[in-house]
C-alpha cells in the first residue's frame, strides 16, 4: 500500500518537474540551456546525503539494537545513495562540458560527492566481503557511521584546497526568478518521494530474502 | 549484585543459551551447571556444538540469547570480571612465535595483572616442565612444547576456572601423556576443569562428570565415576548415529 | 594507571616482536624507497621538485601506511593470537589504543628514515619542524582510523584488498591536509599560513580517536 502511494506520488511529481523545467522555468542567462540540468543535480544530491544520514542513523540503530531490521534499512539506503550520488556526478559531468568545455571539474561539492561515492561503494564491499552476513552487517555499520562522520572533514579540505586553488565554481548566481525556485522546491520533493519509494521497494526485497532463507535453512534442518 | 554467596558453590552457570551463526544454530539451548572443583568432560563429533560452547563461556562469542555467569557474574555486564577468572587453553597456543616463552608469558601476565611476575612464571615453567626453554623463542619450540607453554600462559593468572578446547590436538603422544599429567594435578587442585575432547579414554580417566553434545545439544549426562568406558563408547555410538554422523 | 599499562604492554610486545622479526619495518621501508625512486623516473627533472614533492611525499607515506596496517592484525591472527588477548582481562579500548600505538610508531621509524632519503635524493630541506609537526598529525589520523579498518579487514574474506579500499577514501582529508601544508612548508611559509591546514588534520585525528574508540568493539567481537 505504501509503496504504491510514493509510486503514484513519485509518477505525478517527476511529470510535474520535468514539465517545469521544460516549459516553465526562464532559461538562465549567462549559462543558457543547460542549466536546467541543475533542478535534478541539486536535488539528487540533497537525496544522496539524506540516504547517507539515514545510513548513519540506521548502522547507530543496528549497532545499539542489533535487529536485523536496521540492517536492512541501512544497506538499501546506501544502495539508494549511491545510485543518486552516481547520477548527481553524471549529470555535474554533462553540466561542466559545454560550460567549461571540460567533463571533470575539482569543484568542492562534486570533489566531496566523489570521495563520498568511493566510501558508500566501501561500504557496500564490506558487505559482500564479509565472511557472514552477520559480520557484514556489523562491519558495514561500522562504515556507515565513521564514512558519514568524515563527510564534514572531507568538505572542509577540499573547501579549503580548492580556495587555494581556485577554479571555476559551478553556480554563483543566486535563483533570480521564482519560478526557478519552485521548480527546485518541487524537483526537491520529487526525488526525496523517488527515495522514499526505492527504499521501501528495497527493505521489501531485502525482508523477503532474508524470510526465504531462513525458510530453506529450515527445511535443511528438519 | 549478586554476592559471593549467593552463588554458593556453582562456577559456572549456563541458561537457555543459544547460538546461531547466520542462520545456522551452532548452540541450541544450553542449560549447564558446573560446580566448584568439578571437572567436567565434554565429548560430541565435530559440529556438535563443542567448541562454540568453550567460546562462549571464554567470552570470545556473544550468546545470540540466553545468560551465563561464571562465578555468579554475568558476563555480557562483567566480561571483564569474568576474564580476569577463566584460563583458556585451545587449539591455538595464543603465543607470539618471534617474541621468547618468557616475553610472552611476561606480556599475558601483564594484561592480567598478575602480582610479583617474575615469580609466577618460573613457578607455572616448572609446573610445565619447560624451565630450560624458557628464554627461548616460541618458533623454535615444537607443537607439544607451545601447548606446554600455552597451559603455563593459561595457568598464570590462577585463574578458578580453566577452559580448554581439545588441547591433544595435534600433540604426540609424549605431550599428550604429560598435558594429561599436568591437568590430573589441577583437577585435584579442585580448579573447575571444563575439556572438549575426542579422546574417551583419557577424558573418561579425568571426568567427575561428562556430557555429550550433539547438533547443539546436550544429549547425555553421567557422573564420570558411575560410567566405564565400555558404557561410555556404548553411549557416544548411540547419540552419534542418532544425529546421523558418521564415526 | 592500569589502563596505560596493559596499552604499553600490548605496544611494547608489537614493538619487540617487530624488532626480532623485522617484518614490517623492513619491506615497507624498502617499499617506500622503491616509490620515492619510480616517482624520479615519472617525473624526470622536467618539473620543479618543490611543486611535486609534496604529492609524491603523501602518496608513499599514505601506500606505506596501508602496507604496514595490514600487517598489524595479520600477525595477531596468524596463530590465533588474537584470542588470547580477547580472552584477557584488557579491555577493547585498551587493545585498540594498544595496536594503534604501535602501528604509529612503526609508520614513525619508516617516515623518519624515509625523509632523510627524500630529502637527499630530490635536494629538499625537509627536516624542519613544520614537516616533523605535519608527519605526525598525518600519521596519526592514519594509524587512528588505519587500526580500525585494519582489525576489520582481518575478518573478511579479502584482507588485503579491503583496507585500501576502506582506508584511502577515508583518509582523503588527510593527505589533502598533509599535502598542502607540506607545501607551504617546503616554500619556507611561515606556521601562520599553514594553521588552516593543520587544524584539519588535527581534526581528523580527534574525531577518528574518538569514533574507532567507540566502534572498535563492533569490530572484533564475534
Amino acid at each position: 500500500m505504501l509503496s504504491r502511494i510514493l509510486l503514484a506520488l513519485s509518477l505525478v511529481l517527476l511529470v510535474t518537474s520535468l514539465a517545469l523545467i521544460f516549459f516553465v522555468v526562464p532559461t538562465e542567462r549567462t549559462m543558457g540551456v543547460v542549466q536546467r540540468i541543475f533542478y535534478w543535480h541539486v536535488p539528487l544530491a540533497w537525496n544522496s546525503f539524506l540516504a547517507f544520514f539515514v545510513v548513519f542513523i540506521a548502522s547507530v540503530a543496528y549497532l545499539w539494537k542489533r535487529t536485523k531490521n536496521w540492517d536492512i534499512l541501512a544497506s538499501a539506503s546506501a544502495e539508494v545513495g549511491v545510485v543518486f550520488t552516481t547520477l548527481f556526478l553524471i549529470s555535474g559531468s554533462i553540466w561542466a562540458k559545454p560550460i567549461w568545455g571540460v567533463w571533470w571539474t575539482w569543484e568542492p561539492r562534486l570533489t566531496t560527492a566523489l570521495v563520498l561515492w568511493l566510501i558508500y561503494i566501501a561500504y557496500l564491499l564490506v558487505r559482500a566481503y564479509a565472511s557472514s552476513s552477520e559480520r557484514g552487517a556489523r562491519f558495514a555499520a561500522v562504515v556507515g557511521i565513521v564514512g558519514f562522520l568524515d563527510v564534514p572533514i572531507v568538505f572542509l579540505s577540499i573547501t579549503l584546497w580548492r580556495t587555494q586553488h581556485p577554479s571555476a565554481v559551478i553556480f554563483t548566481g543566486g535563483l533570480a526568478d521564482p519560478r526557478m525556485i519552485l521548480t527546485l522546491v518541487v524537483s526537491i520533493f520529487t526525488f526525496t518521494a523517488l527515495y522514499a519509494l526505492l527504499l521501501v521497494q528495497r527493505v521489501a526485497f531485502k525482508k523477503g530474502e532474508e524470510d526465504l532463507r531462513r525458510l530453506k535453512r529450515l527445511a535443511e534442518s528438519e | 549484585m549478586i554476592s559471593r554467596d549467593d552463588v554458593g558453590d556453582k562456577a559456572i552457570e549456563v541458561r537457555k543459551l543459544t547460538r546461531t551463526f547466520d542462520d545456522f544454530p551452532a548452540l541450541r539451548g544450553i542449560d549447564l551447571e558446573v560446580a566448584r572443583g568439578e571437572s567436567l568432560v565434554i565429548f560430541g563429533p565435530n559440529g556438535a556444538g563443542k567448541t562454540t560452547l568453550i567460546r562462549v563461556l571464554s567470552t570470545i562469542i556473544r550468546p545470540s540469547s540466553g545468560t551465563v555467569l561464571i562465578d555468579g557474574l554475568n558476563i555480557k555486564e562483567h566480561a571483564e570480571k569474568a576474564r580476569r577468572l577463566i584460563g583458556v587453553v585451545s587449539h591455538h597456543p595464543f603465543l607470539y612465535a618471534n617474541l621468547s616463552a618468557y616475553e610472552n608469558l611476561e606480556f599475558y601476565g601483564r594484561l592480567y595483572d598478575v602480582p610479583d611476575l617474575k615469580t609466577r612464571i618460573g613457578e607455572v615453567t616448572t609446573l610445565v616442565g619447560m624451565t630450560a626453554r624458557l628464554h627461548d623463542r616460541v618458533s623454535t619450540f615444537s607443537r607439544g612444547m607451545q601447548q606446554r607453554f600455552a597451559i603455563a600462559r593459561a595457568l598464570l593468572h590462577r585463574p578458578q576456572i580453566m577452559l580448554l578446547d581439545e588441547p591433544e590436538t595435534g600433540l604426540d603422544q609424549q605431550a599428550v601423556a604429560l598435558l594429561w599429567e599436568v591437568l590430573r594435578g589441577e583437577a585435584a587442585a579442585r580448579r573447575t576443569v571444563v575439556m572438549t575432547t575426542h579422546n574417551l579414554e583419557r577424558g573418561l580417566d579425568l571426568a567427575s562428570r561428562l556430557l555429550i553434545m550433539s547438533r547443539g545439544k546436550i544429549v547425555f549426562e553421567g557422573g564420570g565415576k558411575s560410567l566405564d568406558l565400555a558404557g561410555l563408547k556404548q553411549a557416544y555410538q548411540d547419540v552419534t548415529a542418532e544425529a546421523g554422523c558418521p564415526q | 594507571m592500569t589502563f596505560w599499562r596493559k596499552v604499553f604492554a600490548i605496544t611494547w610486545k608489537d614493538v619487540l616482536s617487530e624488532f626480532r622479526a623485522r617484518e614490517i619495518i623492513t619491506s615497507v621501508l624498502v617499499f617506500t624507497i622503491l616509490v620515492i625512486i619510480i616517482f624520479n623516473f615519472a617525473f624526470g627533472e622536467r618539473v620543479e621538485m618543490v611543486a611535486v614533492a609534496p604529492g609524491m611525499l603523501w602518496v608513499t607515506f599514505t601506500f606505506a601506511g596501508v602496507l604496514s596496517l595490514n600487517r598489524s592484525f595479520i600477525l595477531e591472527k596468524e596463530d590465533g593470537c588474537f584470542e588470547g588477548l580477547l580472552v584477557s582481562p584488557a579491555s577493547r579500548d585498551v587493545i585498540y589504543t594498544g595496536k594503534m600505538l604501535a602501528s604509529l610508531v612503526f609508520l614513525l621509524v619508516i617516515e623518519a628514515i624515509a625523509l632523510p632519503v627524500f630529502a637527499f635524493l630530490f635536494n629538499l630541506t625537509v627536516l624542519t619542524p613544520e614537516i616533523t609537526a605535519i608527519t605526525l598529525l598525518a600519521t596519526i589520523g592514519f594509524v587512528a582510523c588505519g587500526t580500525l579498518f585494519s582489525a576489520l579487514a582481518t575478518n573478511t574474506k579479502a584482507r588485503e584488498l579491503v583496507l585500501p579500499i576502506l582506508f584511502l577514501p577515508v583518509v582523503v582529508p588527510v593527505i589533502i591536509g598533509a599535502v598542502n601544508a607540506s607545501e607551504l612548508a617546503l616554500s619556507g611559509k611561515s606556521w601562520g599560513d599553514m594553521t588552516g591546514w593543520l587544524g584539519i588534520l588535527a581534526a581528523f585525528d580527534v574525531v577518528f580517536l574518538t569514533v574507532a574508540y567507540l566502534v572498535f568493539d563492533y569490530v572484533i567481537e564475534e
